[in-house]
């Protein structure tokens, strides 16, 4: 019984649950924050124009889950966390639900999201709070708002963002494992990390008895970026693949964007303008600084100052020259020489890139214009890119240019409108596209595919573009969001072990040619879902000495099964047999399905048909024991 | 039928279960050179070496290991005492019957110290080896650095011949496969290897070798207690049949660490204080940046302004290595070191070689670290005539070096030329050697929880009074074998078979608690079938078969005396087989018969004899047992006491 839970309708934050051999497995716990767009952006200031803003809410110190009560999530065993960006709500499970499990995430992935929900804590929690509002989450109140706050639904999931203190104790939770590394889960079940290629230390799961492979594969790039190329053979021979995280801009390629991001940024500077790069403190960010540190001198920037604020920025850049094990080849090498395998060390050692927890303090005096900023939030509602879009927006000479897939860049600007400002839209997500899944299916063939049901048909925008969707063989199963799957795949056989003791008892026999059987009584020791062969023990000897005295002493102590027979027994060697045994007065009578074998001094009468024996007889039980036995060298075993 | 049944061991010695025997058809194509091999063994052998008496000492690491057919070797160490053939191990112990390749399935190494991979490039390269080597990252990373400089020293600056070239060690090093913690590498389809945490140096590690549920588990040099710089070893109660560790410091329970760093500090600070110079003589990697971390935070602490240098090449780079590789360093060093980077120094500058000769006090790292060549060599040379000076010895030396001799007491030295060298400087020798005490390897056993011990890289007398010990604390057997010799370990292991989940599901519905006083016995059949076995139940294997079951039933007449009537003697006897049996079903049918489990029993009036009756028994042959016993009981007649 496999069942299979979906809690997230997100396909690129997911968050699923598998029931897997009596093991409940939570897939990621991915947070969606696209309904922070709902809301008015969080100025360090507050903006009149902001406030003003007609069909906007103003709302402080509130981010947002998904969830649903599908199932009790403190019944949950263990989590395991594909990549960063995924584990986002894992405060919310660990510290909210009573949860008691384990969580299993690689080293990177873990300092890494530690860091973003470290900015995203330090962001919201630095702007005052006036009040907090609940009100509004009350049904009849939602009714009353402005579209499209009116719409949404499951309002009264939206949860305030957590603390930092909650934050370390979830990641207190987390056990740290190594690509390739097995774990077992109680015996049962051993879950299995791959690297994903997508993210420094961004992991796809198998999940596998000795019988059944489960895949969860949760983005994954086969792209050349920083990280270690995807494992893709390990995936091999799988029963079920679940498969979520693809790219969410299908039908824009990264490198192309990438190019796109280069130009532009470089005619904006050109041009006087200032740049603003609303970004992630981490992944994409990495990938762009070293494009740029090839880019800059043949453009002729060297002299752009680049400005990279966020409260981990440091940390962020620090720890990306840390993880050589996780990064992809050619970085690895570096490593080996050693030098720092990203080139953004070199960056700041030319004092060409300036990092900053935010833009108070050095920041202020340090800061010349044109330049060029990375700061987040990508969703525009939060975080020192709200002061730079107030600050530049009004110029026409400045751009900001969008490169994270998360959120749609209209909804992110519309609060800002009327902008002056450009507008680039290159969003680069590394992540499969419909191409590289089917050829990665048709690469690992698995027997079943799960998918969310958003990948079996084409972007609403775009429903004649057939191509964007997985097409394979089956044709895979869709989940949507809450929906309890059934996946469709049973094991019929489970590990267990013989003792060597047992194995040199057991008595093969070659039954046809190629095939032997041995029969095996046995006990059966079952610890940690393990399950083991021993030899039965010897019977304890009474001690002679001792006279039974209750009758019952005798009854039989296992209810020991006999082996099953099969055969046949000739007659004629039968009675020959018989009569070697001492019996003379042997008479066999024919009967319609066989024979009848009469013992009449003994009163005994042997029915022999094709696939029976009756042997009816006195209460003389040397005699019955005697007849068996001679009946039972005619038959063999099971 | 039937005429083929003999007794077959399900065991490896006679290959009853082809697929188990693999191990015994490697050694017998191969031709391998060891004495008489048992299939079922964890086989360890020494590689055997020309240089007698080196099984002795620490000198270098070189192990064969043979599992379920499998063959790696663990390390492929130099010894840095000789200059001549005895350096490298004698692989002609295996070459002679055939290529390294076609015998080893891979090769371990375990850190970046020389006796632990000195001679890889010269295995590799110069008598061929092509398969796979395996290595962590940071040890991948450092020890062609170390090799080179090792080449260095022996063919450029001593001007040896027949040594492994550059070229040498970078094919060498394309052989490499880097493994990660915890990672389970599978070298082919039975072979598996799973590197664990080991503190010794950076990237040091302990490997666990499995073939099905074999293991052996080998621990390269490792360090139970964490240091300023380093975490300490761990591994899981993988209960291994074979763990293999070394025992540098078999007998040794060293005086606190606090202790010997106090004194170490005392030391330089004194010899500081009174204008003196200090030279430390390290290897560049490992205790250099225990030591550095040490005397940073001291002169932190202190203020104190006496320069301290490392010296050049090597020690910078390595330090960059810790940086790099952060993530293999102590909790606390990883904690912090986006706010201070403990492997960049404030106090600790370059050297150069001008600076030897200046006035005034100076502590000074150099390398090697047993005073045998290079720079250490020269400041020594410099500095030995001052009685103001000092020299501190922070690791083993061995013998036949410049720092064994002065470490043994000699203070006239000859040197190259004839030159004679008198030693004034104070000599101290200080352990700071990140090896497991034998508490430390006590403390491994037990968390791995091994079913045998083997102790190498030691010396004998030690090895053996751990031996005593271990074997006293664990109850495990303990082998230490000498240089060359061959240990074999009997393994047995169980044999792991399929069972059909409907019978191990209707074993285990039946008896949902388990009674430890009365196991109770499954039945089933184990089919053997090209190298599978399966366990099912005896219908499935009928089934699978085509083959129709034989039902054999016993029918027994039982005659009692009561004069009763029937359905009253019925009674009687149902009273009496449930008041008997009370574990079992007994029950009575409407038509008057009466069943125990699946027997049924019917009563008659006997023909004759009214006052008797005659009771039917009747069963199969699976409830023989229980049948048998009925009819036995029955005929001891009924208890007169029932109504």
């Amino acid at each position: 019984m496999k069942l299979h839970y979906c809690l997230s309708g997100h396909p690129t934050l997911p968050c699923n649950v598998l029931k897997f051999k009596s093991t409940t497995i939570m897939l990621d716990c991915g947070l969606d924050m696209t309904s922070t767009l709902n809301f008015l952006p969080l100025p360090l200031v507050q903006s009149p124009r902001l406030s003003k803003l007609p069909g906007w809410v103003l709302k402080d110190g509130s981010t947002f889950l998904d969830k649903t009560e599908l199932l009790d999530l403190s019944t949950v065993d263990v989590i395991l966390i594909s990549n960063y960006h995924c584990m986002m709500a894992l405060p919310y499970i660990t510290e909210y639900t009573g949860f008691t499990g384990t969580v299993y995430a690689t080293e990177p992935t873990v300092q890494i999201g530690r860091l973003l929900m470290e900015e995203l804590v330090n962001s919201i929690e630095r702007v005052p709070k006036a009040q907090s509002a609940s009100m509004w989450k009350n049904k009849e109140v939602q009714r009353l708002l402005p579209v499209p706050l009116k719409d949404a639904v499951e309002v009264s999931m939206w949860r305030k963002c957590y603390t930092m203190p909650e934050v370390n104790a979830a990641l207190s939770k987390i056990q740290l494992v190594g690509y390739s590394q097995k774990i077992e889960l109680f015996g049962a079940v051993q879950v299995t990390p791959l690297s994903s290629g997508y993210a420094l230390g961004s992991s796809n799961w198998i999940i596998q008895s000795h019988y059944e492979k489960v895949s969860y594969v949760s983005g994954s790039s086969l792209l050349t970026t920083h990280p270690q190329p995807m494992d893709q053979a390990s995936l091999k021979n799988s029963d079920v693949l679940i498969l979520t995280g693809l790219t969410q801009i299908p039908t824009a390629n990264p490198d192309g964007m990438v190019g796109e991001f280069c130009s532009n940024l470089a005619m904006t500077v050109r041009n006087g303008g200032n740049v603003l790069v609303p970004c992630y403190p981490s992944g994409v960010i990495y990938d762009l600084l070293e494009c740029l540190y090839q880019y800059i001198d043949s453009a002729g920037l060297s002299n752009v100052p680049f400005y990279f604020i966020s409260p981990v920025a440091n940390s962020s850049l620090e720890f990306s020259q840390i993880f050589a094990e996780w990064l992809c080849h050619n970085k690895q090498t570096k490593v080996y020489l050693p030098e720092p395998p990203f080139p953004h060390a070199e960056l700041i050692q030319t004092n060409k890139l300036k990092h900053y927890p935010s833009i108070h303090g050095d920041f202020s005096n340090d800061f010349k214009q044109p330049c060029v900023v990375f700061t987040g939030h990508p969703s525009l509602r939060f975080g020192d890119v709200v002061h730079f879009m107030e600050l530049w927006g009004k110029s026409s000479l400045n751009t900001v240019i969008f490169t994270e897939p998360d959120f749609s860049y209209l909804d992110a600007l519309a609060p800002y409108q009327p902008l002056a400002m450009k507008c680039v839209y290159c969003p680069i997500d590394t992540r499969l596209n419909f191409i590289q899944v089917s050829k990665l299916l048709k690469e690992v063939q698995p027997l079943h595919v799960v998918c969310p049901e958003q990948y079996t048909q084409p972007p609403p925008t775009q429903s004649h573009r057939t191509d964007l969707m997985i097409d394979c063989q089956p044709p895979p199963m869709s989940y949507r969001r809450a929906e309890v799957l059934t996946l469709p795949y049973k094991r019929r056989y489970e590990k267990i072990e013989i003792m060597p003791e047992l194995a040199d008892s057991l008595v093969p026999l070659e039954i046809k040619p190629g095939i032997s059987l041995a029969t095996v009584s046995a006990v059966l020791h079952t610890k940690d879902n393990k399950h083991v062969l021993q030899l039965p023990p010897k019977p304890p000897q009474p001690p002679a000495s001792k006279k039974r005295k209750r009758v019952n002493d005798d009854v039989p102590e296992c209810k020991a099964l006999k082996p099953l027979l099969s055969g046949s027994i000739p007659v004629d060697q039968f009675v020959q047999t018989l009569e070697k045994h001492g019996f003379s007065d042997v008479k066999v009578e024919d009967t319609a399905k066989g024979h009848i074998v009469l013992l009449q001094e003994a009163e005994t009468l042997i029915q022999i048909e094709e696939d029976s024996t009756h042997i009816i007889c006195d209460n003389d039980e040397p005699l019955r024991v005697k007849l068996r036995d001679l009946v039972l060298k005619f038959l063999q075993k099971f | 039928m039937g005429s083929t049944r003999s007794h077959l061991r399900l065991g490896r010695k006679e290959a009853a279960f082809p697929a188990l025997g693999k191990g015994c058809g490697v050694y017998r194509d191969r031709q391998c050179c060891f004495p008489e091999v048992t299939a079922d063994t964890a086989e360890v052998s020494y590689l055997p070496v020309s240089a007698p008496g080196a099984g002795q000492d620490v000198g270098r690491s070189c192990i064969l290991v043979s599992i379920a057919g499998k063959n790696v070797m663990l390390d492929c160490g130099m010894h840095m005492g000789y200059n001549d053939d005895r350096r490298f191990p004698d692989f002609s112990y295996i070459t002679q019957n055939g290529r390294l390749t076609d015998f080893l399935d891979c090769v371990i190494i375990s850190h970046f110290h020389l006796d632990h991979c000195g001679a890889l490039p010269y295995f590799s390269e110069m008598v061929g080896y092509d398969g796979p080597i395996y290595m962590t990252h940071p040890t991948k990373a450092i020890c062609p650095i170390l090799l080179e400089d090792y080449r260095k020293i022996t063919v450029d600056k001593k001007g040896e011949t027949n040594f492994f070239t550059s070229q040498m060690i970078k094919d060498c090093m394309k052989k490499v496969v880097a493994v990660h913690l915890h990672q389970t590498v599978q070298v082919d389809e039975e072979l598996e290897i799973k590197a664990y945490y080991a503190g010794h140096v950076l990237g040091a590690a302990m490997f666990q070798i499995k073939v099905g549920c074999e293991s052996v588990v080998y621990t390269g040099d490792y360090n139970m207690t964490p240091d300023r710089h380093l975490g300490a070893a761990w591994i899981d109660k993988c209960r291994p049949d074979l763990l293999i560790t070394e025992s540098t410091y078999a007998t040794t329970i060293r005086d606190s660490k606090r202790c010997r760093e106090r004194d170490f500090l005392k030391k330089v600070h004194e010899t500081v204080e009174r204008g003196g110079k200090v030279l430390i003589p390290v290897f560049a990697l490992g205790r250099a940046q225990e030591l550095c971390i040490l005397l940073e935070t001291f002169w932190e602490r202190m203020n104190l302004k006496a320069p301290i240098y490392f010296s050049t090449g090597l020690t910078e780079k390595a330090n960059h290595y810790y940086k790099l590789f952060i993530t293999w360093t102590n909790q606390k060093i990883r904690k912090t070191f986006v706010q201070r980077n403990m492997f960049e120094f404030k106090h600790i500058k370059a050297f150069d070689r001008a600076f030897a000769d200046n006035p005034g006090p100076m502590v000074v790292f150099a390398t090697p670290g047993m005073l045998h060549a290079g720079q250490s060599l020269q400041i020594f040379r410099k500095w030995a005539g001052n009685e103001k000076n000092m020299v501190i010895m922070p690791g083993y030396c061995v013998q036949g070096t410049v720092g064994h001799k002065i470490l043994s007491g000699q203070r006239k030295l000859e040197m190259e030329g004839r030159q004679i060298l008198e030693v004034k400087m104070q000599v101290e020798y200080m352990s700071f050697s990140a090896h497991a005490d034998a508490k430390g390897i006590m403390q491994l056993i037990r968390q791995a929880e091994p079913r045998n011990v083997l102790l190498v890289h030691g010396e004998a007398k030690k090895m053996e009074f751990l031996k005593q010990k271990i074997e006293q604390e664990f109850h495990v057997s303990c082998y230490m074998p000498a240089n060359g010799e061959t240990t074999t370990i009997f393994t047995n292991p169980s044999i792991p078979v399929d069972i059909s989940l409907g019978l191990l599901k209707r074993e285990t519905a039946i008896g949902l608690l388990p009674d430890v006083k009365k196991p109770k016995l499954m039945h089933g059949t184990l089919m053997m079938k090209d190298n599978s076995f399966r366990l099912v139940s005896p219908e499935q294997a009928l089934k699978e078969l085509g083959l129709a079951e034989h039902q054999l039933r016993f029918t027994c007449r039982v005659h009692i005396q009561d004069p009763r009537k029937e359905h009253e003697t019925v009674l009687r006897v149902y009273n009496h087989l449930k008041g008997v049996l009370k574990d079992y079903s007994v029950q009575h049918l409407p038509d008057g018969s009466i069943t125990v489990e699946s027997i049924l029993i019917q009563a008659t009036a006997h023909s004759e004899d009214q006052g008797t009756k005659v009771l039917l028994v009747s069963w199969t042959y699976q409830d023989e047992e229980l049948g048998s016993y009925l009819t036995s009981l029955l005929k001891k007649g009924l208890p007169q006491s029932t109504a």
